[in-house]
């Protein structure tokens, strides 16, 4: 070869001299998820999808007589439209996320850092647990001034239920949005949450529908989510295991079927 | 595992190469992408492995990143394998991927300190931007970046963790010349100082220059090998010129020394080839004249690695 380094070079004699390693686990893995809680923050589809709509669904639903709820509704409504942060953040949102980051190579760069697998995924949940933290922070503000008085008693049976909810829709958002075409997961993941928010038991209660249907709205993770949070937050009563074994279920069987389908690109 | 000699600790895999190659084979349904590769990589140089679109470049590269499992054959990075043993070669080995690959929003200072933030001690992020020309692009959107700035960015996420070895994957597609000579020099100061670099080019020029060792590959295969002086050494003198395209060849042979031969290589391209002597030079040149025009860029030559290249992978168009 000849030689390209001139003595003029840019790069001094040792800029470059090995000193592999990899960095801390806690300083990637924090690292990581920051700037994927940043890239939502900041990503205006997403901010729509996660705080905007859910917000005036919950103004609207709260004050005008649109649902058969008991009044106070905002006592219905909350618990319910916290349920649909939830979907929105850890399954369409994530979904979309994901399926634009396979789209644009990221998860290929990431791949060939030191980070390990578990600190990639794990970044991921960390930053949708954050997003969903400052999404009830604020749905729950908007809704302490519509009047909602939460049972205090609930409290802990609906931060139990709200992990497994993110559990359950994040395994099925990384499902949706780790295997298929950027704009396909843009569609699916999209309609899904219509779907789900009308007739999966989330804004309608699974009683109001038909008994046909209202059946397998039960088994949904989203009707399971709704009720289940309806029921701690507004009565203080935990529902008992159906709704815990139905979002368990559905983390399980969509998280193991991710791990098999989940491409880099 | 580590061998005690003295005092010293020595790591098993020190002198390994840095990437050894055995009989690579990589299908993909019906079409063999790879088929019986071998090659090795010294610690400390550089290597270029160059074939035109579809020749089994980046499978190759990728099976040697761990990203593609063979189907045949035996691949060692630092003597490891890129499969099983990625965690712990992971850190020690700097990917630049075909096409780059950063979040669409982020910006390109978040990028590069997110891949820092992977690496025990990283270059200095800031530095990297600036030499990068990448300093004007630091809060600019992936997405929003031009492709030459993608691909540096690419390349700062590869160095930046000081790595032994590194892969570049057609590093200077889409760049403008300036940032070219920046990869050139790159590469050349890596190294210098000690880390080994595969990388795949269709660029003659570049393998020319930058590479110890050329690897040409064709169709999944190695069809060449050797260093460009190796590679380009022939006992053939040719004398090249362009003059006006479409000229008669035969009245310059007739008037030329025997064993001298003259063809037309591209349109207005022509080389003579045999014993070259400044009595050829005149010839071809009084040859020029009878037709009113000048013979351009008038040079004696050895066969360039672009000659080499052409000769084994044949002059069609690849899809």
């Amino acid at each position: 070869m000849t030689d390209v380094l001139s003595p003029e070079s840019r790069f001094a004699p040792g800029t470059f001299t090995p000193s592999p390693g990899r960095g801390r686990v806690t300083r990637m893995l924090f690292t990581q998820a920051r700037t994927e809680l940043l890239l939502n923050l900041r990503h205006a589809e997403q901010l729509l999808l996660t705080m905007i709509i859910p917000m005036a669904l919950l103004v609207g639903l709260s004050t005008l007589p649109l649902l058969p709820v008991d009044e106070p509704r905002v006592d219905s409504v909350a618990p319910r439209v916290f349920a649909l942060a939830v979907i929105s953040t850890a399954f369409t949102g994530q979904a979309i996320m994901l399926g634009f980051d396979r789209r644009y190579g990221v998860l290929k760069r990431l791949a060939a850092t030191a980070l390990p697998r578990w600190s990639m995924v794990g970044a991921r949940v960390l930053a949708n647990l954050a997003i969903v933290a400052v999404q009830l922070l604020l749905l729950g503000v908007v809704a302490a001034f519509l009047g909602w008085t939460p049972s205090l008693a609930g409290v802990a049976g609906g931060v139990c239920l709200l992990l497994l909810g993110v559990a359950a829709f994040g395994a099925l958002g990384v499902l949706v949005g780790g295997a298929l075409r950027a704009e396909a997961v843009l569609a699916i993941a999209n309609t899904v949450w219509f779907v789900l928010l009308l007739a999966g038991g989330v804004v309608l209660p699974a009683d109001s529908l038909p008994d046909g249907l209202a059946v397998v709205v039960r088994l949904l993770p989203s009707s399971a989510l709704a009720e289940g949070m309806e029921s701690v937050l507004r009565e203080g009563v935990f529902p008992g295991w159906a709704p815990l074994v139905v979002l368990l279920g559905w983390a399980a069987v969509a998280g193991v079927s991710a791990v098999r389908t989940t491409r880099l690109t | 595992m580590t061998v005690r000699l003295g005092s010293t600790v020595v790591s098993p895999t020190a002198d390994e190469p840095a990437v050894q190659v055995r009989g690579l084979v990589k299908r993909y349904q019906t079409t063999v992408a790879v088929n019986g590769l071998d090659l090795t990589l010294p610690r400390g140089q550089v290597l270029a492995l160059l074939g035109p679109n579809g020749a089994g470049k980046t499978t190759t590269v990728e099976i040697c990143e761990g990203f593609l499992r063979p189907d045949g054959g035996s691949v060692r990075v630092l003597g490891l394998d890129p499969v099983s043993d990625a965690s712990r070669l992971r850190p020690r080995v700097g990917i630049m991927p075909q096409g780059g690959g950063a979040y669409p929003g982020v910006g390109a200072e978040e990028m590069l300190r997110l891949v820092a933030a992977c690496a025990a001690s990283p270059l200095d992020v800031d530095w990297l931007l600036r030499v990068l020309g990448l300093d004007g692009a630091r809060r600019t959107r992936y997405k929003r970046l031009s492709g030459g700035q993608k691909q540096r960015l690419s390349l700062a996420c590869a160095l930046v963790g000081r790595p032994e070895l590194v892969f570049l994957d057609e590093p200077t597609a889409g760049m403008d010349p300036q940032s070219r000579l920046l990869v050139w020099e790159l590469v050349a100061a890596l190294r210098a100082d000690g880390v080994s670099v595969l990388l795949t080019t269709h660029l003659m020029d570049e393998a020319e220059e930058l590479a110890d060792q050329v690897v040409i590959v064709d169709h999944g295969a190695v069809v060449a090998r050797g260093s460009p002086a190796e590679l380009t050494a022939t006992d053939d003198q040719q004398l090249r010129f362009r003059t006006r395209p479409g000229l008669d060849v035969d009245v310059l042979a007739s008037a030329l020394p025997a064993g001298c031969a003259v063809s037309e290589t591209r349109p207005g391209a022509y080389v003579v080839r045999g014993t070259i002597t400044p009595q050829v030079a005149s010839t071809v040149t009084a040859w020029c004249a009878r037709h009113e025009a000048y013979a351009q860029d008038m040079r004696v030559a050895t066969r360039s690695l672009e000659d080499v290249f052409l000769d084994l992978t044949g002059r069609e168009l690849r899809s």
